[in-house]
């Protein structure tokens, strides 16, 4: 391997920068804060002439996810970008992308839903459509960010999977914030994400195809059973991408990140820019000799129960962070699932949830602190007293 | 009907139809039930069940009505309607 060039990105940059040596056939987009610099950016490089790629311009989110149906049932690689309301205005339309098997990639810069209305960091807009039927990948910094998005392209198209592929990362915190990213080989980029080929376009005109008909009672089940399947086929084939990204640049990405865990009696479960906050509290924690650990989904859908639950299984208490509320009155989306998860397993730590960094409240050291001693206390009194908790909320 | 259905695993993923004009195999007929009959010595042959017929199930043979298309009829009745010489009758479907 090459030594690798260091360049100063931000998140959203960093994906733009993924675009260019992508060079995708189509990309249909429709600016919205804070994921407005990556068409910016994107666009400079379509101006300069150093991609060929087709910008579509469009009047709406509604209308960007379309383009993107028409383009990928042509055979076209394609992409877009958006956030919070931007992802709500295309919603009919990304369910539709997932059911008809078009391996779209979409960059989400992670931002609070209205309302009421605001711009910063939640994952309420992600969150609000797991159930989508997209794989969806949430990254810790502008590094990962870069990676995954060309990571994602290899993921969305792979045969046994062919679903699109969300790359999310946390607005402001990770798209607007510089950081040094390492820039891979923009031929060995290419050659590794290769040719896109559809099994049927919807131009080829010798063998004509009909894409998105009505079905009824009679199909339409079947044709949802295999969208699980793929799903479930992604939990076999994404290692196997990933194994040959590995192989290609080096960096190596998994279901899960562990951080600490293997001896650790207490756990922090969080995703994306708060674990990087966590590491930080719990590299201090472990030099006063606190057995703290960190586990950080990055692939959320499909949800990887099984690496959740061997990560967690000799920990004694654990707390699941959400940046998203999913008003169940039961706790956020993560929490949930990681307990459904955990109950068929037989590990069944004491698990609490925290609910944070709603609309881009800032989570700080202090705050990671506090939960990882509310975790020893749960661990004195076996039993967890409060488990639905607001961290940072004033009462 | 007694066409037997294919499972997840025969159909193409995402809803896609790999082959042109395969609604013909899609027996809508089943749907009906009332089925029309011509009165052959009051029809004119105007034709215009044919023009009116919204799943082109009018058959039409040398310039003349030539009777009706069961497979995909699904007895709407609007070539009854249509009929200006009231030839054709809508009768109860018996299965």
């Amino acid at each position: 391997m090459s030594k690798a060039k260091k360049i100063p990105l931000t998140g959203d940059q960093a994906v733009a920068y993924a675009m260019k040596q992508i060079e995708p056939d189509v990309v249909a987009a429709y600016p919205i804060t804070p994921q407005t610099a990556i068409v910016m950016s994107f666009a400079n490089y379509v101006a300069n002439g150093q991609v060929q790629t087709e910008v579509i311009h469009v009047e709406s989110e509604h209308s960007a996810m379309s383009a993107c149906v028409g383009a990928a049932a042509a055979g076209a690689r394609t992409m877009t970008a958006t956030s919070a309301n931007g992802l709500a205005l295309m919603w009919e339309i990304v369910y539709i992308a997932a059911s008809t098997r078009l391996p779209i990639v979409m960059p989400v810069v992670n931002r609070a839903l209205s309302g009421p209305i605001n711009i910063h960091c939640d994952h309420s807009d992600t969150m609000g459509c797991r159930d989508s039927g997209w794989i969806q990948i949430y990254c810790e910094n502008a590094q990962e960010v870069y990676e995954n998005t060309i990571l994602a392209v290899r993921i969305a198209e792979h045969k046994d999977i062919l679903l699109p592929v969300m790359v999310c990362q946390d607005g402001f915190i990770t798209s607007h914030g510089v950081e040094g990213v390492e820039v891979l080989d923009e031929q060995k980029v290419k050659a590794f994400i290769g040719e896109y080929k559809i099994d049927h376009s919807l131009l080829d005109i010798d063998n004509p195809v009909t894409y998105g008909p009505l079905d009824l009672q009679d199909y339409y089940f079947e044709h949802k059973r295999q969208e699980s399947e793929a799903m479930k086929n992604a939990l076999k084939a994404i290692p196997e991408v990933s194994k040959e990204f590995e192989k290609t640049f080096g960096r190596k990405y998994d279901f899960i990140e562990a951080y600490k865990l293997d001896d650790a009696e207490i756990a922090i479960v969080a995703m994306s820019s708060t674990a990087g906050t966590v590491k930080f509290v719990v590299d201090e924690l472990r030099q006063k000799g606190i057995k703290a650990g960190l586990l950080r989904p990055r692939i959320f859908r499909p949800f990887p129960k099984e690496k959740i639950a061997a990560a967690l299984k000799d920990v004694k208490a654990v707390a699941v962070l959400d940046r998203s509320e999913s008003f169940s009155a039961e706790g956020g989306p993560l929490y949930t699932d990681i307990k459904a998860g955990l109950y068929d397993s037989g590990i069944k730590p004491l698990v609490t949830n925290y609910i944070y960094g709603l609309g881009g409240r800032d989570i700080f050291p202090a705050d990671i602190n506090k939960v990882y001693s509310d975790l020893q206390d749960v661990v004195k009194a076996g039993k967890v007293k409060t488990p639905l908790n607001y961290l940072g909320s004033r009462e | 009907m007694a066409e037997k259905k294919k499972t997840w695993k025969e159909i193409p993923i995402g809803g896609k139809i790999t082959e042109a004009g395969n609604a013909t195999k899609y027996n809508t007929g089943s749907w009906r039930t009332f089925r029309p009959e011509k009165n052959e010595k009051k029809c004119i042959n105007c034709l215009l069940c044919w023009i009116y017929c919204p799943d082109s199930s009018i058959k039409v043979k040398d310039g003349k009505m030539d009777g009706f298309d069961y497979d995909h009829c699904k007895g709407c009745g609007i070539c009854a309607s249509i009929c200006p010489v009231k030839c054709i009758d809508m009768k109860k479907e018996i299965k």
